[in-house]
């Protein structure tokens, strides 16, 4: 077997099948996305080339960096988040009864589909019907805002339901990780005399190092690209309060017949993100590999 | 053990090579069978679930078609709005249309037609269909004088109240725009959310500005701000702008509207929490016919036309325009089946509409000879005896200015902009185009 695998051919034979398929639903797309923003083009007619003009109006386009902004926002959000996400595994992880329980509760949101999510937080956001101003009503607010119409609420009542929706996948990937380390760690430190907070944030958190980077590149990358649940809840609206820059895309691309336009924002937004990439993992590079 | 590796690379190798084929095979999308018999492609957005009797009528003109054409199948596909809306689309890039479908008019067509995807119906409405249609929608399917699209539906917009709500509260049906803000403000004082609006699809607001601009600037001012031998910046459409926010400022219309969908608002209507909405006649199945909704809120839905404001304004001229139309692709393999297919829908569905799905269509309805509802005949009478239909204008503006309209409209219903920078919005959305 061995000797097979080091055959050169057969390598290439068996990276063939997925190298092909991330060429033509990738690479290429990619490319060609980048191409059209060069184009005047309706997505349906002739394409007129017109050089960088999109790309040059997408920069200097106050829209879509008001749309960054919220895309920005959401990542920050996201990337705070975590550490509610770190604490809750922290306590899944030390063995408290129900754990495997809970677990399973956090997870719920993963196995929902994002449609169906948004459609269940439209209802409870209902500013007349919804179980959250009815709650609000109840407890004496007589005036509880309308929480998917107020241009200043609607992104972080938005972003709620997206926080939760991927609690369940960080809390499983963090609690995979803590219940990685091994026992004779802990136990050493526990004879040495340290605290629990101390074993969590001395011992186990830089242990998950590696774990913690990769989440937040997750989340943040995750965030920049976010759309589905933006679209379904408010399409971007009120008047752009909620648009992010996928759903701004879409709108360009879908609604307003722009797809030269469209495209280039796409290709903007891709950069935007890989740039973001490339700082965090600058930033939270770890040089030393750690081995139990 | 030599064997054995050897079997696992074969083995190996095999699965990787069928993998390969599985993506490299196509379906080439066979048109036309073995037996020679003919296939036209149909695409439409009645879904069984949502649009049963329109679904049901379809079906039912389909296999009449099949009887009366020997060797011709219409095979079909069906989708709802939105994503039918996608879906075409994507397949227009692909140059891979239905041979029949639906498309809306005016804006809508124009990039269809500009990249050459729809074919001239001119002589099917010529041999077949002569003077079938009412005046007027028809030729919303027209660019440069010809006609792309065969319309099946016509609407026209009023605003619907439930009797038994203003009843119950004591509260007068208003008769004039000033009345309606009066009522809304008692039913204010009683806690009721006076009229159902989910501007979020801000279609329906659009609708609200439209009549107020009629009412205020008469029924050219609009089409020729649009049509740009007008100006968004005349004083009536800046004023029906002004009286936009005034109904905002009164309560008129139900709380944190800018984030409800269009079915969230029905759906507050038809429950009775609010006794006033705005929509077209796609909807009077509900109001009349359909028996999922309670005979009891049947009975008491009734209509009005939307009001004179400050005295002023026709009470007969009417927002609306005709709906879906049929369109035939212009590469179609089976073209000439395809027209004739369009042609016989349009007829069947002349019929079959009126009677089976309560819809009022484009062809010329003999009201006198069949049973209908009589709100039905009501509204059909005001649509005969309309001075004027003003085509929705997010229909009528192409989809770039269309867009800027949309969210204009929220912005101004949510008091982002004043209606002078609404206007403004209009004015630079259309000079650039």
């Amino acid at each position: 077997m061995n000797k097979v695998m080091s055959n050169k051919l057969f390598i290439a034979f068996y990276i063939a099948p997925a190298l092909l398929m991330i060429t033509i639903l990738i690479f290429i797309p990619l490319i060609l996305s980048g191409y059209y923003g060069l184009m005047d083009w309706d997505g349906i007619g002739a394409k007129t080339f017109i050089g960088l003009e999109n790309y040059i109006a997408g920069i200097q386009d106050k829209l879509f960096w008001n749309s960054a902004l919220h895309s920005f926002l959401l990542a920050i959000f996201s990337t705070f988040s975590l550490a509610i996400y770190l604490l809750v595994s922290f306590i899944l992880a030390s063995k408290i009864k129900g754990s495997d329980f809970l677990r399973k509760i956090y997870l719920i949101p993963m196995l929902l589909s994002s449609v169906a999510i948004a459609q269940l937080w439209v209802k409870m956001y209902n500013p007349s019907n919804g179980m959250l101003n009815a709650f609000l009503n109840m407890i004496g607010i007589d005036n509880p805002p309308t929480w998917l119409a107020n241009p200043s609420i609607v992104l972080y009542a938005i972003f709620i339901p997206i926080l939760w929706q991927y609690a369940g996948f960080y809390i499983l990937i963090y609690y995979a990780a803590l219940k990685n380390i091994p026992e004779s760690l802990i136990e050493a430190a526990r004879i040495d005399g340290a605290t629990p907070a101390q074993i969590a944030l001395r011992i186990k958190l830089p242990l998950i190092k590696e774990v913690v980077s990769v989440t937040i590149v997750l989340a943040i990358v995750g965030s920049l690209k976010y759309f589905d649940l933006i679209y379904v809840m408010t399409a971007g609206g009120p008047n752009g309060a909620s648009e992010v820059m996928a759903s701004y895309m879409y709108k360009l691309a879908f609604s307003s017949y722009n797809f030269g336009y469209g495209s280039a924002i796409g290709f903007l937004l891709l950069v935007i993100t890989l740039i973001v990439t490339f700082i965090i993992r600058k930033v939270t590079a770890t040089k030393e590999r750690i081995e139990y | 053990m030599m064997i054995k590796k050897k079997t696992l690379t074969v083995l190996l190798s095999a699965v990787v090579s069928s993998f390969m084929l599985v993506g490299c095979s196509s379906d080439s999308g066979e048109k036309s069978s073995a037996s020679g018999e003919k296939e036209i492609q149909f695409m439409h957005l009645w879904p069984e679930g949502s649009s049963k009797k329109h679904y049901d009528v379809v079906n039912d003109i389909i296999a009449d078609y099949e009887k009366e054409n020997e060797g011709v199948k219409v095979d079909l596909e069906v989708l709802s709005n939105e994503q039918y809306k996608d879906k075409l689309r994507v397949l227009s890039t692909s140059k891979e249309l239905p041979d029949v479908g639906l498309t809306w008019s005016a804006g809508f067509l124009e990039p269809y037609v500009g990249g050459n995807m729809f074919a001239p119906l001119d002589d099917v409405i010529e041999s077949d269909l002569k003077d079938a249609f009412v005046p007027g929608t028809a030729e919303a399917y027209a660019i440069d004088d010809k006609t792309y699209g065969l319309p099946l539906e016509l609407n026209i917009v009023s605003l619907y109240y439930n009797e038994k709500m203003f009843k119950d509260n004591n509260i007068e049906v208003p008769a004039t725009y000033e009345e309606l803000i009066e009522a809304s403000k008692a039913f204010r004082e009683k806690g009721i959310q006076p009229v159902a609006l989910g501007n979020r699809d801000s279609w329906t607001g659009s609708m609200w500005y439209m009549y107020l601009a009629d009412r205020i600037g008469g029924a050219d001012t609009l089409n020729k701000a649009i049509d740009r031998s007008g100006s968004f910046e005349d004083p009536a459409l800046v004023e029906a702008a002004k009286e936009v926010q005034n109904l905002v400022d009164n309560g008129v219309f139900v709380d944190g509207f800018n984030g409800l969908a269009d079915e969230e608002a029905k759906s507050m209507f038809m429950s009775g929490q609010s006794p006033m909405y705005l929509i077209a006649t796609w909807d009077l199945p509900n109001y009349t016919t359909n028996e999922d909704v309670p005979q009891e809120f049947r009975d008491s839905v009734k209509y009005m036309n939307f009001p004179t404001v400050k005295g002023q304004g026709d009470m007969s001229s009417f927002v609306g325009g005709p709906g879906v139309g049929l369109f035939v692709a212009e590469d179609s393999d089976v073209k000439e089946e395809a027209k004739d297919f369009a042609a016989y829908f349009v007829k069947e569905w002349g019929e079959k509409a009126v009677t089976e799905a309560g819809v009022i269509p484009a062809t010329k309805v003999d009201a006198e000879s069949l049973d209908l509802p009589q709100m039905y005949t009501d509204i059909l009478n005001e649509l005969n005896t309309a001075s004027n239909i003003t085509l929705f204008a997010d229909v009528q503006m192409s989809p770039g200015v269309a867009q800027t309209h949309l969210d204009s409209i929220q912005a101004l219903f949510g008091k982002e902009m004043t209606p002078e920078e609404f206007a403004k919005a209009h004015e630079d959305a259309l000079s650039k185009q």
